[in-house]
């Protein structure tokens, strides 16, 4: 047994009382957006009604008090990343605008035509896409590591991909479809060893492994703290020094200079240079809460709870014998994301089945079509775990897998 | 009783499971292609259309039950009709699950589309149910445009 308390987690939740038709809902939707407790719920509520202000320029009680409470949680994010200093940490929307900020600053300054990206052969569309804009505007070439037979990613290839002709390498920490957690540490390393440097998407990984930047050595880290207990709308990037230094700001306006006259300006320093206009303060704010619960709990639990369950589940769900799951068949490989199909139904429908069971489930490509092509699928469902899930709800899943599969299963025609 | 119900009812599990018209024209006089965007479901329609009467529909899908079923039976109904007809009969399915102050009445020969009026509960499946007449709406507007017609 796990070392978290999941029963006493749950009452933290106040969501898991919601019952759907009846049904008590059986949230297996984290890899999309997790649910908050209610210290985070409280953090907002706290904030408005007790200290809202702007920051960063007021010289009033509510000023300050909210302008702690925000520069505290940088604190609070690197120490959970274990990063060197606390002007690395970066606030964004989002793990997108993260990825789109260094592909703008960092890739505007950095690449040239001919120049290669590698990239992975199972990113989420949000380190794909604005890669691929990159490279058409500048010239450069995207290039794909690709994945094994049971989902992992071939490294034989990444080191002969990784060349003297990679300026960046973007990979994932762990995959939203497959659940593979990647060797970023030896990506790194290969890396580093051509010169070129590494950015890290850990909107999946970061929620669910514990992270260290300076152990992985990577140079960016993206991460979106609605996946990790946190509200939506905060994002964290974080960057080395010596690289955020040297790039040139993403957004520009308020906030982020330093003086400015009728023609020209200079830029503020780190991290605000790349914190233009008012932030999302009480989402911030609120997001230094999901970290302390996840640090109480201690990210490896949280860890050895996700096995756990992953391990359960895998072996359950292929008792349906007509189900093909993807992605690492041993749990301690991958996290608590578990894709499959169901004989040939269409995702939508088992994810309609499920829903009539109060199972929240996800169904379709995953923002990952690439990867749904080269798994030749058209889109897969989706179970996806957390701290607070249970065996009994991975049976209510089989449950209504059964159902699915009694219903629609065996199409003759097609 | 599981909301389903209203949803996987026994004509659509019969025409998901056994789809009419399924398969290709070779020569057909209009082919069209169509995808929802949201889920990446796609389908294709051949249409045979002659002298202004649909002489031969055929469909290969891949989507989910809705878009299969909704296919199998549009196929059904429309095989047979003049292109005018066909209009007129996608118009009104279009309109029954669209319009949301208005109840449509079906006609007794279109009765089988009922089974179809409880996806109008689930709004993100009222598209996987268009998907078929909206290609065929297209397909109808090319096989007039076709040369092969006069
Ligand atoms: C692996 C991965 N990367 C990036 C993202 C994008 O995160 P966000 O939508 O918070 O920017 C997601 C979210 O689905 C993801 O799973």
């Amino acid at each position: 047994m796990s070392k978290l308390n999941v029963e006493q987690i749950r009452k933290d939740f106040p969501i898991l009382q919601r019952k759907i038709a009846g049904k008590q809902l059986v949230y297996l939707d984290n890899a999309a957006t997790s649910q908050k407790p209610r210290s985070v719920i409280d953090a907002l509520t706290g904030y408005y009604e007790g200290y809202n202000a702007n920051i960063h320029r007021g010289i009033h009680t509510l000023a300050e008090e909210a302008t702690d409470a925000y520069e505290a949680v940088r604190e609070t994010v690197r120490d959970f990343i274990d990063a060197e200093h606390t002007h690395e940490i970066i606030f964004t929307r989002n793990s997108t605008e993260a990825i789109n900020l260094v592909a703008y600053s960092w890739g505007n300054a950095n690449i040239l035509p001919g120049d290669e990206i590698v990239l992975t052969a199972m990113e989420h569309h949000s380190n794909l896409i604005p890669w691929q804009r990159l490279a058409t505007e500048r010239n450069a070439k995207l290039v794909f590591i690709p994945i094994t037979e049971d989902g992992q990613l071939d490294m034989e290839e990444a080191r002969k991909l990784i060349s003297s002709r990679t300026k960046i390498v973007a990979a994932t920490l762990m995959s939203n479809v497959l659940g593979t957690i990647n060797p970023i540490k030896e990506l790194a390393k290969l890396a580093h060893e051509k010169g070129a440097v590494i950015l890290v998407d850990g909107a999946q990984g970061v929620p669910h492994v514990k992270t260290s930047v300076r152990d992985l050595d990577v140079d960016f880290l993206v991460f979106s703290m609605h996946k990790m207990l946190g509200p939506t709308g905060v994002g964290i990037l974080y960057g080395k020094t010596e690289l955020l230094d040297a790039m040139p700001p993403f957004l520009s306006g308020g906030h982020m200079i330093s003086s400015v006259w009728k023609d020209k300006a200079t830029w503020t320093e780190l991290p605000w240079k790349f914190e233009a206009g008012t932030s999302n303060i009480a989402d911030v704010i609120a997001s230094g809460k999901a970290i302390e619960y996840l640090t109480a709990l201690g990210m490896d639990n949280v860890r050895e709870h996700e096995i756990e369950i992953t391990r359960y589940a895998l072996q359950k769900l292929n008792e349906l014998g007509d189900i093909t799951i993807f992605g690492p068949k041993d749990a301690t490989l991958r996290g608590g994301v578990i894709s499959f199909n169901v004989d040939d139904i269409h995702a939508h429908d088992i994810g309609q089945i499920c829903a009539d069971a109060a199972i929240a489930v996800r169904a379709g490509h995953h923002c990952c079509q690439p990867l749904m092509r080269d798994l030749n699928v058209m889109g897969t469902a989706r179970a996806s775990f957390y701290i607070y899930n249970t065996k009994e709800e991975v049976d209510l899943l089989f449950e209504a897998l059964k159902e699915a599969d009694k219903v629609l299963g065996h199409v003759a025609c097609r | 009783m599981s909301l389903a119900d209203d949803l996987y009812r026994e004509t659509i599990l019969d025409h998901y499971h056994n789809p009419r018209n399924h398969g290709a024209i070779e020569h057909p006089t209009a082919q069209v292609e169509g995808v929802n965007p949201l889920c990446g479901d796609e389908l294709t329609l051949y249409l045979n259309v002659k002298d202004g009467k649909i002489e031969d529909v055929k469909l290969t899908a891949k989507g989910c039950s809705i878009n299969t079923a909704s296919g199998s039976m549009m196929s059904e109904l429309l095989l047979g009709k003049s292109v005018e007809e066909a209009n007129q009969i996608v118009e009104l399915f279009k309109k029954m699950m669209l319009d949301k102050k208005e109840e449509v009445v079906l006609p007794d020969d279109l009765e089988d589309l009922e089974a179809l009026r409880g996806v109008k509960k689930y709004p993100v499946r009222i598209k996987c149910a268009l998907l078929p007449w909206n290609t065929m709406l297209e397909g109808l507007g090319n096989a007039l445009k076709s040369p092969t017609l006069d």
